[in-house]
């Protein structure tokens, strides 16, 4: 047990959490985040990706423990109020979701995937999103909302 | 209808009302809910596939920390607990009854597959329950696990007293038309097909939360489920005895389901039954391991096909014998799937004028085989499509031609087909003819050269689809050993201010139906898009309906909604025939506006609402004030869904990899209410047909062991498995349903695997490989290559 001090969504927060605590887990049962999902338990599906100090990152492979003084984004942070961010608005105008389970990891790993290089291609698209299972879509308006959120996030 | 011509109504890409939660990290998903002072639950599971239970000491994990309970099957047994039903079980060819042994809800004396529940560990926490798992000391007496299909039947009894491991054994359709056919033919083609067996894989995992209230007695259960009252049902009345008035079950957000969360299973019943036991709500999620373990799995046939040609190459006869194999204990809709779902669309869409097949139903030391995505649809469709392929190869004939000339023609509609279907309507030649236009398939072979010269093999495969959805006419289910009823309810709620709730039976866990549904709203009331809420889920809150699978909710449940929309109309014509002052005949409804035909006098939509409620000027000697009305639709038959899939592929020979490089298809699924939340369906589903067809396999070994019991051994489609997929639709209207609409959500899923099958042989014929199993695997195409190449050096 350690008291952990990190930024999650830009608000400051200190909490006493076990050594084995998961990321994922901190966020969803002690924050009440629960955008954030597990879909598998060998770090395969990406459905848990927050950002980690800018970087995507898979929240059931890092423990709550070592992020002392971190900056976490989840999925609940990336919106400006009501204004939806540009891959949340493109994945609603692409019918980029079915269920919304993966949703959340896929738009994280997307706005990393489209932050890194603008001009992404249709194949570098789907090989960005090579770590994010989605059993509903077949990824097709998946890979449409990211193009449509490249070219609005300045690509 | 052109988009832009309507912008709420049916034919509108209206964009989805439900994203909004789920993109903001809103959803409300069953493992987001936790209630005071709840316990969590640990299964400890069988580790080996068949064995007595010979003791099971629980005394050292009662001891371990945060341990509230242990119980197991004794405890099942004491309290006489039923378990999971089969909800529909057709009649053995003899006419005897087939056997549904006992499933009980934790392991009784004997586990029957890697994974049945042996004991639940009840603590404070979930790390506190599963530590006292381990403690838990289990002796058993294993015995052989039976898990090959088709040596199953000759294996010791896996249930007491069910002789040959054979759960039923049905036929459908006449023996002595087809064999007649057989004996007259030209030309037989021989297949021998397996469908391989897949794990649904919603990205959710199942979980459940059980709550007993001490006060007004009463249980609140939320679980991930596609059918929340069936649910009730079967928890209430067949497995806890508990009044169903006194249990309440909530389906929220559910994360995709794709049939695995039709059924009840042992979990959700077992914290139903604890959380008064104990006295505490009780939670369970499963993680992903418990999935591959305890989901349902899908489609695992094998069948022998024979098909018989006339000498102008026209079908005569189809014979398909097929061992399905349904694992350790009988699912749901388990024995329905592989038999009335799976035979009655061996017709596909060709004129064949005798068919007859039998099926075996096989119990194995796997876990349970139920219904996924298609159920039976993509079995039949798989073999049948495959055996076309092999056929137009025998006789030398293109495949489309070969098609094209065994399709039941246009005018043959409503067709009686061989296996009981009667097919309403259907026009299958513009299908193929567009899809075939748009991979521009008589060029395919200047694409095939191109190819090889880069030491690439390129095919093209297709499958000309039909399927049965829109399920079911009740009647017909009950004619052929349905336990339930297959209508669906609707309830139209209009508030005195003019907005409106549609309370549903059917469930949707990604299809859209906050938004397909109130675009009927829309479309029939006038009203705007944002005045309408579409709520489902909750026991407590609507009707009682059957819930979505069967790609049966828009056209059963949005019939029973336009019925009980048309309802409200009628009504709402009364109520303004009297505020007007005009008679009932004479009132008009159109644009959300009652006018007195001829005049310019009308009364809006929002108007009559406030009317019904504030009933101060009201014909009240013929009315009850409010405006809600209600709808059981059954549909007087099923839809009939039908299209072309054409996949091209590329293969690499040096590795065996198969690429996709281009994917067509033309559908029809009857009148679109939301084209983009059509095709979205399309999209997953043939996703999931080529993660069957390259990628998916539930592997046991010998001793009943799941190999491919995570992501890390089981390959799940991923974005960069696919190109871009290029979906169009032409429309022949249902007949029988108020909406002229047939279903969509299976088709992809049915229609995909054989195009890929087929275009994987295409590009391999070249090499003299004239078969492949699924999933075509780099291993098994490369060793295909070496085989035939070794053969033909002989």
């Amino acid at each position: 047990m350690r008291t952990i001090t990190m930024k999650v969504n830009g608000v400051s927060t200190s909490h006493d959490v076990p050594d084995n605590t998961l990321l994922v887990s901190f966020l969803r049962e002690t924050m009440g985040l629960t955008g954030t999902h597990i879909g598998c338990d060998t770090s395969q599906c990406g459905a848990c990706i927050v950002h980690v100090n800018g970087k995507s990152t898979k929240s059931c492979t890092i423990l709550a423990a070592q992020l002392e003084g971190a900056k976490v984004t989840t999925i609940e942070g990336i919106a400006n109020g009501d204004e939806l961010h540009p891959m949340q608005q493109a994945f609603h105008e692409n019918h980029g979701l079915q269920c919304g389970f993966c949703t959340p990891g896929m738009v994280m790993s997307a706005i990393e995937l489209v932050e890194k290089n603008k001009n992404l291609s249709e194949r570098e698209i789907r090989e960005g999103l090579e770590g994010n299972i989605c059993r509903c879509t077949g990824y097709h308006n998946i890979v449409k909302s990211v193009q449509d959120a490249a070219g609005k996030m300045g690509g | 209808m052109p988009e832009g011509t309507v912008k709420q109504g049916i034919g509108a890409s209206v964009r989805r009302k439900e994203d909004k939660r789920f993109l903001i990290g809103k959803g409300n998903y069953t493992d987001d809910i936790n209630r005071a002072g709840q316990l969590h639950v640990y299964f400890l599971r069988s580790p080996v596939a068949f064995a007595d239970i010979v003791s099971i000491d629980k005394q050292k994990a009662e001891k371990a920390s945060g341990v509230v309970a242990i119980l197991t099957g004794e405890d099942v047994a004491a309290d006489n607990l039923g378990g999971p039903i089969c909800g529909w079980v057709p009649t053995n060819k003899d006419g005897s009854a087939p056997s549904e042994p006992p499933h009980p809800i934790l392991a009784n004396g004997r586990v029957r597959y890697v994974g049945d529940h042996v004991a639940a560990v009840f603590a404070e926490t979930l790390e506190q329950a599963m530590s006292a798992a381990e403690l838990i000391d289990v002796t058993y007496s294993e015995m052989p696990a039976i898990t090959d299909l088709k040596t199953a039947m000759d294996k010791p009894q896996i249930h007491d007293g069910m002789e040959n491991n054979t759960y039923f054994d049905w036929e459908l359709g006449d023996e002595a038309a087809t064999n007649d056919a057989f004996d007259k033919a030209a030309t037989i083609v021989k297949v021998d097909i397996r469908n391989n067996r897949v794990i649904p894989n919603a990205m959710e995992p199942r979980a459940a939360v059980a709550d007993y209230d001490t006060g007004d007695e009463r249980y609140t259960l939320f679980t991930t489920s596609q059918n929340p009252q069936l649910t009730r049902l079967v928890i209430g009345a067949f497995m806890l005895n508990i009044p169903e008035s006194k249990l309440r079950v909530v389906a929220p957000d559910v994360g995709g389901g794709f049939g695995s969360k039709i059924y009840v299973y042992p979990e959700e019943a077992v914290c139903v039954w604890a959380s008064k036991k104990l006295r505490r709500a009780v939670k369970w999620t499963a993680d992903r391991t418990q999935a591959f373990l305890g989901d349902a799995h899908g489609r695992d046939h094998i069948s022998d096909v024979k098909l018989a040609l006339d000498k102008n190459n026209r079908i005569t006869g189809l014979r398909v014998d097929t061992l399905a194999n349904l694992g350790a204990y009988l699912s749901a809709f388990a024995m329905v799937t592989p038999t009335y779902l799976h035979g009655t669309l061996l017709s596909g869409v060709y004129d064949i004028p005798a068919i007859y097949t039998n099926v075996k139903g096989i119990c194995t030391n796997t876990v349970n085989v139920d219904a996924y995505r298609g159920a039976g649809r993509p079995e039949a469709t798989y073999l049948l499509e495959r055996t076309m392929d092999v056929a137009a190869k025998q006789v030398g004939m293109d495949p489309a031609e070969f098609r094209r000339l065994n399709f039941i023609p246009k005018d043959a509609f409503p067709y009686q087909t061989a296996v009981a279907l009667q097919y309403d309507v259907g026009d299958y030649e513009p299908l193929l003819d567009r899809a075939m236009a748009m991979i521009d398939y008589k060029n395919f072979e200047n694409r095939r050269a191109k190819s090889a010269k880069n030491g690439k093999c390129r095919g093209i495969g297709m499958s000309t689809y039909i399927e049965a959805c829109g399920i079911a006419p009740s009647a017909v289910v009950g004619a052929l050993g349905g336990r339930v009823g297959l209508y669906e309810s609707a309830v139209v709620r209009v508030d005195p201010t003019g907005t409106i709730s549609v309370l549903t039976g059917t469930h949707s866990h990604g299809q859209g139906h906050d938004t397909t549904f109130a675009q009927l709203v829309c479309d029939k009331l006038g009203v705007d898009i944002e005045a309408v809420e579409i709520v489902h889920g909750d026991s407590d809150r609507t009707a009682f309906g059957m819930g979505t699978y069967g790609s049966r909710s828009l056209a059963v449940g949005g019939t029973a909604i336009s019925k009980a929309l048309d309802k409200v109309i009628a009504k709402g014509k009364i109520i303004a025939a009297h505020m007007l002052e005009a008679a009932d005949a004479d009132i008009e409804f159109k644009d959300g506006k009652f006018t007195v035909t001829g005049t310019d006098r009308e009364k809006s939509f929002g108007e009559i609402a406030l009317s019904a409620y504030v009933p101060h000027n009201f014909p009240h000697d013929r009315l009850e004030p409010g405006l809600e009305e209600t709808s059981f639709y059954d549909p007087l038959n099923f839809t009939y869904p039908s299209g072309t899939h054409i996949a091209e592929v590329e293969i690499d020979p040096a590795t065996g990899v198969v690429e996709l490089m281009d994917w067509v298809c033309c559908d029809d699924f009857g009148n679109l209410i939301n084209p983009m939340v059509v095709e979205g369906q399309v999209h997953g589903g043939i996703a999931q047909g080529v993660g069957q067809a390259l990628y998916e396999e539930a592997a046991y070994n010998d001793n009943g062991q799941l190999l491919s019991a995570s992501y890390m051994d089981y390959c799940m489609p991923r974005a960069d498995h696919f190109p871009s997929l290029k979906v169009e639709n032409l429309v022949t209207a249902c007949t029988h349903n108020d909406l002229g609409v047939k279903g969509c959500g299976e088709a992809g899923a049915i229609a995909s695997p054989p195009a890929v099958i087929n275009a994987v042989v295409d590009a391999l014929s070249p090499l003299g490989v004239t078969d492949i199993t699924m999933p075509a695997t780099p291993q098994k195409v490369w060793q295909a290559i070496q085989s035939a190449q070794t053969k033909a050096a002989e």
